[in-house]
């Protein structure tokens, strides 16, 4: 019997090159103005269910991602790489949705989707860096939880092992299906994409990337339905509109601030002999070393 | 009622470093808002265990003792805290932003719906108004935090759900015994109370936990090398100039994503933060994620190729040269004239 696994993941800013205009008048990340790219620790976990998708006959990976229109993009990606289907939740009721919010959507999205056994997340996101949104969508569908995954050493009988990496050694646990975990940087990489499949899925578009298309292009979908990506809106979904978005969202945003450090004037030194021997010589007799 | 509440990690009968910062922060705040300081501590074994916890003035230590609590696991341990938090009603809770604390602190936030902030490295007392509606909140909790891959500080408030929940990792907060002899109250919780047996359904098989070898947080001296260093072979002269001072060895994110040194000797947002009285940066450039970890050390001496690196701009002394030629003359001079 194959497994049924959902993997979550995120668009995200590019984090490394980000400045205050990044950031909207109400706190509110712009996501528009950033490069975008697959969430690094969501590729690692998608990693795992096409692990276990080449191990045991039957198993399909679905991958499930909340975002603006942009965001069919790491579908697409997933696709190349061996996902059989992605599902896009963009709605402008999501928008500024906290952990929380976020937590809740995917949940109403995954009950909608069905009966499962897995769902892989990476470990946090590098926007936010919060590790939470997995946690809280276990406990939103009332599932178990195994965070900080390095390895699934295997899925057996109803059960999962997993090799966990902490802070001081490592853990391993079993868990019962369905669950989810959480996947780690340090956990092996992603495949890379596979040509047959960038061949296939290259037109594979969301209802919404298609609204400028040509008849000829519409005709293509018609034919080759796997080319359609699935884009929920709120509508899609069974929800309590109150919980999400900025209504549903417990936590503000009260200020955002640029980082600004005390700057010191800096004696400055050569790497002369003289210079260090000094420089020595104080700390010494200051009993700063010694 | 509407006390701070701090959870306790225990490990081997010790309560984490990271525990007894959060008291410690949370007495401050608990004298401010002028309530009550408590403790949730979930074990096996755990008698005697408020002698290291009452010092740090927390009031109430709730204690669950039982063997099938002895290591922590999501599901028993999400429903004891919730419980005690339904029943307890805490306006703040805290916990460690460790593996344990980022794996209990979202469960329990969406059990409560409350809100959680991860990785807070302020926590203030200070009052909101919302602009729509004009409404002003007394004495809400500012979870301060850095976002955006460290390029930002974002003031995070919860105006309206309960506990105002934060994580911290190890090392923001400072430690500080208040009273050795304080006076707090014990109370014991039953497991049976508060967890199910549908809570089991995650077990441990295995555990091999080390002792850290590496104790960067206390030490009074740190060499630090980030990606300019060049090589892990170059990284061993900052080890020996470490060895000399009685030192430890430091690292940047990037000199430790490129393989230079271990995990567990990072500085900055995403590794430990550090105060020593002096702190050496060997070719690091100086982003502001590391910066934040060690900006607070007494005195800053950087060795840098590039006279404009930015850490140079919050350094004391600045060398400007290669840490191969620089560094052995530091030892070199010290050898010689101290015994």
């Amino acid at each position: 019997m194959g497994l049924k696994i959902i993997v979550l993941a995120k668009q995200v800013p590019d984090t490394r090159n980000v400045g205050k205009d990044a950031m909207k008048a109400d706190g509110t990340v712009n996501r528009a103005a950033l490069p975008a790219i697959f969430n690094p620790e969501d590729l690692n976990a998608l990693e795992q269910a096409l692990r276990l998708k080449d191990q045991i006959p039957g198993t399909t990976v679905t991958l499930l991602t909340m975002g603006p229109v942009r965001a069919a993009e790491i579908l697409r990606e997933g696709l190349f790489r061996g996902a059989d289907d992605g599902i896009l939740l963009t709605d402008r009721a999501f928008a500024g949705s906290d952990t929380l919010a976020t937590s809740y959507a995917l949940s109403c999205a995954i009950r909608k989707i069905g009966k499962f056994d897995l769902i892989f997340a990476g470990r946090q996101a590098i926007d936010g860096d919060t590790a939470q949104v997995g946690p809280q969508v276990a406990e939103k569908l009332g599932i178990p939880q195994i965070t900080y995954a390095e390895d699934v050493l295997f899925v057996k009988d109803g059960a999962i092992r997993v090799k966990r990496r902490l802070e001081r050694g490592v853990e391993i646990v079993e868990g019962k299906l369905p669950i989810l975990v959480t996947v780690n940087g340090s956990a092996p990489a992603c495949r890379p994409r596979n040509a047959r499949l960038l061949m296939k899925y290259k037109h594979a578009t969301t209802i919404s990337e298609r609204a400028e298309k040509s008849e000829d292009y519409m005709a293509l979908i018609n034919e080759k339905p796997y080319l359609n990506i699935k884009e929920w809106s709120v509508n899609d979904i069974e929800c309590d509109r109150e919980q999400l978005g900025l209504s549903g969202s417990p936590t503000k945003v009260k200020k955002i601030e640029n980082i600004v450090f005390q700057v010191k004037e800096a004696k400055r030194l050569t790497d002369s002999d003289s210079d260090i021997n000094q420089l020595m010589k104080e700390l010494i007799e200051n009993h700063t070393i010694g | 009622m509407n006390n701070i509440i701090v959870f306790c990690e225990i490990e081997d009968g010790k309560v984490q470093d990271v525990s007894l910062e959060l008291l410690t922060k949370g007495r401050k705040l608990a004298n401010e808002l002028n309530c009550k300081l408590e403790a949730l501590a979930i074990g096996y074994k755990l008698e005697g265990i408020e002698k290291q916890i009452f010092p740090y003035g927390v009031d109430t230590l709730y204690v669950v003792d039982d063997a099938a609590l002895e290591h922590y696991l999501t599901l028993p341990y999400t429903s004891i805290t919730v419980k005690l938090f339904e029943e307890q009603k805490p306006q703040i809770a805290l916990m460690g932003a460790t593996t344990v604390g980022r794996d209990l602190g979202p469960r329990v936030s969406s059990a409560l719906h409350s809100g959680l902030t991860a990785d807070c490295t302020e926590l203030e007392i200070g009052s909101h108004t919302e602009t729509k509606t004009n409404k002003t909140y007394d004495k809400l909790l500012y979870q301060i935090r850095p976002a955006f891959g460290g390029n930002i500080i974002a003031t995070i408030i919860n105006p309206d759900c309960r506990p105002q929940m934060a994580t911290v990792r190890e090392g923001v907060m400072k430690k500080e015994i208040v009273d050795p002899n304080y006076k707090g109250q014990i109370v014991k919780l039953e497991a049976k109370k508060y967890v199910n047996d549908t809570d089991f359904a995650v077990r441990i098989i295995e555990r091999q936990m080390e002792k850290s070898k590496v104790n960067i947080k206390n030490a009074s001296i740190i060499v630090a090398g980030g990606y300019g260093v060049g090589s892990k072979e170059n990284f061993q002269l900052l080890f020996e100039l470490a060895e000399v001072l009685g030192a430890e060895v430091g690292a940047s994110r990037a000199a430790v994503d490129a393989g230079f040194a271990e995990h567990d000797r990072q500085i900055g947002q995403t590794g430990v933060t550090v105060r020593p009285k002096l702190y050496i940066a060997c070719g690091i450039s100086g982003q502001i994620q590391h910066i934040a970890g060690m900006q607070e050390s007494s005195m800053i001496i950087s060795i840098n190729s590039d006279p404009y690196a930015p850490i140079n701009k919050i350094a004391d002394y600045v060398i400007t040269g290669n840490v191969e030629d620089v560094i052995p003359k530091m030892i070199k001079y010290y050898k010689q004239n101290t015994k």
